[in-house]
């Protein structure tokens, strides 16, 4: 009985584990906000790199082989939370964003060595340092993120019907 | 009937493993024992079986087995279930008990030194055999007693741990303290596991391998014993001294083995260990998805 007590009390403890990262973020009712919020605080935190680990210059800077060994250990560790181009995922935000790409490389690298705990991004210490710089000449490499096309106005030359409606309907006008 | 239960339930976890698709290259250490400061990435659920074949003086060999499921819950806390087994070769096959493990990470940065907090429920039988600690005064005599006999014996014990792990130029360097308290009527126990490794390349390779040497990470672990509340110390205790590998593949599986060697005549003469893990990232986003109606 004892057995089986404590056997409900661990599945409910483990249930609850397991929905605790979507919990936590559903504070907020809008997704958009909520995930630009989310981004905003990742990049905050970029600028609380302290001025030593800035000054920090990749080792690895003109090593031919630094980007390529870099996209498979973003792949491999990164584009889960912070999507296949780097352009933000279902967790992390866009590394291809300004804050980013203009950040000196070692700020970069200590936020990888760092992580941002709270905000669910883990500590990455356990890459090897030389690995760390592998990532970060990668992620310099990619550059911004190309601009997306501004929507027209609303009352901006429209378009041909049968372009709105995909060709159903013909515009015979 | 419990242990078919839990033959079941291994079965079922072992083939929804290897039926998920999302793995990620997991950069395990390769420690049996010891801890170091990494927790496992939030959300990611990683399903480890181990095993420990053991000599026993004055009676017979032991197989002893436990599977692990590990759950990111955040990025600073980690919570585990064990399933624990054994079989004793020329006596039975029986199922040992079930773990809760939780670690937590109190401190937001990375330093030189980092702490990690370790709380673990076990309810357990007399019988059990994993060697997952070495803690007060257990020593190979206590292996001794038949499992009939044994599994008489219901354990109900919580365990703490300070774990403190430094990474430093590639390697780590762990040291774990343990403190142990029976909850029924028995004094606090105490132990010890001490912990180097080192990846054999530290640089990644431009292209994907998995005989690359940084996929292998090689180092060393000491554990044991350190008595009770009311005889703290070595007397009467056991420590093993182990090598251990661990091979991460990109596949997102991990592969360890350790030969394990007493260091004292307390202690099992030699105990080997080998484990089987695949980390399954994205996990709490699946089971979120499931009921949330598949976002």
């Amino acid at each position: 009985m004892r057995t089986h007590k404590t056997g409900v009390l661990i599945s409910i403890l483990l249930i609850v584990a397991f929905f605790l990262p979507p919990a936590v973020g559903q504070e907020n009712a809008n997704p958009a906000t909520e995930k630009k919020s989310s981004a905003e605080t990742m990049y905050s935190e970029i600028g609380k790199a302290p001025e030593k680990a800035r000054a920090k210059r990749n080792p690895l800077e003109k090593d031919p082989n630094a980007v390529a060994a870099g996209r498979i250990l973003f792949e491999q560790r990164c584009a889960e939370c912070h999507g296949h181009n780097a352009e933000g995922g279902k967790k992390g935000p866009s590394l291809r964003a300004a804050e980013i790409q203009n950040a000196e490389p070692g700020a970069i690298f200590w936020i990888l060595t760092n992580g941002v705990v709270r905000k669910g991004m883990p500590v990455w210490s356990k890459i090897p340092e030389p690995q760390r710089w592998q990532l970060v000449s990668f992620i310099k490499s990619l550059g911004p993120a190309p601009a997306k096309r501004e929507p027209a106005p609303a009352n901006a030359s429209q378009p041909p019907l049968r372009i709105l409606l995909c060709g159903v309907v013909e515009d015979h006008g | 009937m419990l242990i078919y239960r839990g033959l079941l339930l291994v079965s079922f976890l072992v083939l929804a493993t290897l039926s998920l698709p999302h793995s990620a290259e997991a950069q395990e250490n390769p420690y049996f024992v010891a801890y170091d400061h990494y927790l496992e990435e939030p959300g990611n659920l990683e399903v480890e079986y181990f095993s420990t074949f053991g000599t026993q003086r004055g009676g017979n060999d032991f197989h002893s087995y436990w599977m692990e499921l590990e759950y990111g819950a955040t990025a600073w806390w980690t919570t585990e279930l064990y399933l624990d087994g054994q079989t004793t070769f020329g006596d039975s096959t029986i199922f040992t008990g079930i773990r809760w493990e939780n670690r937590f990470r109190p401190l937001k940065r990375e330093h030189f030194i980092n702490p990690i907090l370790y709380v673990e429920y076990e309810h357990k039988s007399g019988a059990d055999k994993i060697l997952k600690e070495g803690e007060g005064h257990d020593i190979e005599a206590d292996f001794l007693t038949p499992n009939s006999v044994a599994r008489q014996e219901i354990i109900n014990e919580m365990e703490f741990k300070l774990i403190l792990s430094s990474t430093f130029k590639g390697w780590n360097f762990t040291q774990n303290t343990l403190a142990a308290k029976n909850l029924s009527n028995e004094p606090w126990e105490f132990g010890y596991a001490l912990g180097a490794s080192r990846p054999l390349a530290l640089k990644a390779s431009a292209k994907r391998c998995t005989l690359c040497p940084q996929n292998f990470i090689a180092g060393i672990e000491m554990y044991g014993g350190l008595g009770d509340r009311y005889h703290f110390g070595l007397h009467d205790t056991s420590h093993y001294v182990a090598p251990v590998l661990g091979w991460n593949l990109p596949s997102g599986w991990t592969l360890r083995i350790s030969p394990g060697f007493g260091l004292n005549d307390n202690s099992h003469q030699f105990l080997l260990r080998w484990g089987v893990s695949r980390e399954i990232s994205g996990f709490g986003s699946m089971v979120g998805r499931l009921f949330r109606g598949g976002q």
